[in-house]
């Protein structure tokens, strides 16, 4: 007979560990049920930067050695899914794009999209993936997907030097699009975008460690999440009067953004910026709050 | 010598629950039936309304507090159960306590399972710094330890191999170099020398041993009670998650735990004292005891001539809409579990019947099974995946059943062998 262990009662979830100051520093560390509802150790977590490198450069490793495709993938993803986006949304639904080239307008959303995307769902099962190494030894919980949000960036780069090539060729051509000074801004861009993927990916995964039956909605509702960000439509075909809700999207500002630097043209504006960076650290927070929650016990419920 | 360990007033509860409980699906669906005042779906049939997924709580430590002094090699001993792993656990910082605190100086490196974070695709080099990294090494610290580790492990012509074409020995003897090379003032082992060949395990021991010397401080978590003789300067006997002993004496420490596990209990079969020990509704046992196939008590010892029947008698009240697993496990006399069976293990149209009223269900040891010896045989069993009635490791109905002579028809072997079993075997020529 194999017995579960459950959730425990909520006064057996936190604990704490702290540098002793009680005991004039005997101590080196000092374990106890109980920790403050918002915790995030970055030096701890700082600490362990060599194993954030080291899973970093194993996911890079193990994906390449394990597929012939591997890196070929990385191109066909993006390159399959716009030109659907142009036939269906360009050449079908005929939705503008601000005068882009609906290749290169589609490309642009999708390159910025898939890193997000790929950010959030693949830390949302943080726990489960690795409930056999987080039941036998301590680091903190958060190397995993902070690490899984750094080595997407390697593929976001592949998949953002399809997007250059493309952009090479549609500027030989003599196409309307202008890039600009803006694109100084892409490491902020990827940095919110990877922020963004992780906070929303460990709240998924707190969750989901309670109801396991969430992991099934996480694919669906990024899918939904992205039609309602401006990946296959320009945000200047929204009325203005929805505009506001539209930047309550993090993502919308991302992915405009994006377009405003290397494409040229886009209708947001800092008001925007301000508010997506809010929301991304808002959920951000929120994430680290569950995450903390989760990761002391979670070992029990396994 | 000063405390590098210590351990005040411990307690860790689980929660026995129901599989599936964690569903948003249902949640939502038994919120939206108590809403409208309706009875919820998901409450088991059998209980109590509102007591839905609150569970059974076991306590796998309680009120444990313990010292450990700089440089001392403590075994930590006792049954399957007992809460060994469970505060390992807690000082390794893989689970919170639920009360309690524990302070430690220095860092902590743990043997919880060798090979955590092994990735099969990588090579053993690629492992030896991700494992390193995961016990908490630098990649400086693992740089500059790196050929004693693949030197202590004897794996050097393969170290640029993919793992997964190791054999589980170079496995374990990687996995255990790297561990045992981390630089910390404790270490904890936990049941690690299981694996590996006669001679690793002797460099194993050395490397704990040399450890101590060094200052470090050892806790050992075994079953094997040699290792915890020859390697210990310290024990503790856990039962019950409780602190049953601890003591310098490790001799009389292991001797203690053997006795307990073996002969504590009062003969050779066990009976329910006036029906008063574990009530319950589902099976409430009466008498649990060794016989032949009548119902017959044996006489101890029994000779290995004749098949062993294990009988338990009980009553039960009420049939479980879970399933009742009934079964035993049988230890040897050092405490080595030699297996767990059940009623439930064969197709279900071999099951016996339990219905409501007497039961009396009954399983074969065959003869010429076991070897010469002492064994202890424990009740186990529960409702399935829901809840123990009978937990291993707690003080469950259980009796000793010892076996001397008969042990073949041979006219050449009448003594008793090596071994914890001894199945009298059968030989053929090739035609």
């Amino acid at each position: 007979m194999g017995v579960f262990l459950i959730k425990s009662n909520q006064n057996t979830t936190d604990w704490e560990l702290e540098d002793s100051h009680e005991d004039s520093g005997r101590w080196t560390s000092i374990i106890r049920p109980r920790r403050p509802w918002f915790h995030l150790d970055l030096h701890e977590l700082w600490n362990y930067r060599d194993l954030i490198l080291l899973f970093v450069r194993r996911d890079f490793v193990a994906q390449y050695k394990q597929t012939i495709l591997g890196p070929l993938w990385f191109f066909l993803q993006p390159l399959f899914t716009t030109i659907v986006f142009t036939i269906v949304f360009g050449r079908i639904a005929r939705i503008p794009t601000d005068g882009i080239p609906g290749f290169l307008f589609y490309l642009s959303g999708t390159v910025c999209w898939a890193y997000f995307s790929i950010c959030l769902t693949e830390t949302s099962d943080t726990f489960f993936k690795n409930a056999q190494i987080f039941g036998k030894v301590f680091f903190p919980r958060l190397v995993v997907p902070v690490s899984i949000v750094i080595s997407n960036v390697l593929k976001f780069l592949v998949q953002f030097s399809l997007f250059l090539f493309v952009l090479g060729f549609f500027l030989v051509k003599g196409s309307q699009v202008r890039p600009n000074p803006w694109i100084m801004a892409l490491p902020l861009l990827v940095f919110q975008m990877g922020l963004l993927g992780l906070g929303c990916g460990i709240i998924v995964s707190a969750m989901t460690t309670k109801y396991r039956d969430l992991s099934l909605l996480v694919t669906f509702g990024v899918q939904l999440w992205m039609y309602a960000t401006p990946v296959v439509y320009p945000l200047s075909q929204i009325p203005e009067q929805y505009r506001f809700y539209f930047s309550l999207n993090p993502m919308t500002a991302v992915v405009e953004g994006f377009r405003r630097a290397f494409l040229g043209t886009s209708s947001i504006g800092a008001e925007q910026v301000l508010i997506s960076w809010a929301v991304t650290l808002g959920l951000l927070s929120l994430g680290i709050i569950l995450f903390s929650r989760v990761e002391k016990t979670f070992m029990d419920t396994v | 010598m000063s405390v590098v360990l210590k351990i005040e007033n411990l307690w860790k509860e689980y929660r026995l629950g129901v599989f599936g409980q964690g569903m948003l699906f249902r949640d939502v669906q038994s919120w939206w039936a108590r809403a409208r005042g309706r009875e919820d779906p998901n409450t088991p049939v059998g209980t109590a309304v509102g007591n839905n997924g609150r569970g059974d709580r076991v306590w796998a430590l309680r009120d444990v507090s313990l010292e450990v002094r700089e440089g001392e090699v403590l075994g930590i001993i006792g049954r399957n159960g007992a809460g060994k792993s469970t505060l390992l656990k807690i000082v390794t910082k893989v689970t919170a306590p639920t009360r309690g605190t524990v302070k430690i100086r220095g860092r902590v490196a743990s043997l919880l399972e060798v090979g955590t974070g092994f990735h099969p695709e990588l090579t053993g080099r690629e492992n030896v710094f991700l494992n390193g990294a995961i016990l908490g090494m630098t990649v400086k610290e693992i740089k500059r330890k790196f050929d004693e580790i693949v030197d202590f492990s004897g794996v050097e012509q393969y170290i640029d191999t993919p793992v997964k074409r190791y054999s589980s020995g170079m496995h374990v003897r990687l996995a255990f170099a790297v561990a045992a090379h981390l630089e910390s003032e404790i270490l904890l082992v936990d049941e690690v020398l299981a694996v590996g060949d006669a001679e690793f395990q002797k460099k194993c021991l050395g490397k704990m041993r040399s450890v101590a010397e060094h200052g470090r401080t050892v806790l050992f978590v075994s079953h094997n009670m040699n290792a915890v003789r020859r390697l210990c300067t310290a024990g503790v006997l856990l039962e019950g998650g409780t602190v049953r002993e601890r003591s310098e004496e490790v001799e009389s420490l292991v001797k203690s735990y053997l006795q307990a596990g073996v002969n504590s209990d009062v003969g050779c079969s066990w009976v329910n004292p006036h029906g008063k020990l574990f009530q319950n509704r589902w099976f409430h046992p009466l008498a649990f005891y060794a016989g032949d196939r009548d119902g017959s008590p044996v006489q101890m010892p029994a000779s290995n001539d004749r098949d062993i029947w294990i009988h338990v008698k009980a009553s039960i009240a009420e049939i479980s809409s879970t399933e009742l697993t009934v079964g035993y496990a049988l230890y040897s006399e050092d405490g080595t579990l030699l297996y767990w069976t059940y009623q439930i293990d064969e197709h279900p149209k071999l099951w016996p019947r339990l219905e409501i009223g007497d039961c009396h269900i009954m399983s074969r040891i065959p003869r010429r099974f076991l070897n010469q010896g002492t064994y202890r045989v424990e009740l186990v069993g529960g409702l399935h995946r829901v809840l123990w009635l009978f937990q291993p490791g707690t003080s469950v109905p259980a009796f000793t059943l010892s076996i001397e002579g008969g042990l073949s028809d041979s006219p050449l072997w009448n003594h008793p062998r090596p071994g914890i079993i001894s199945p009298v075997m059968r030989w053929y020529n090739d035609k």
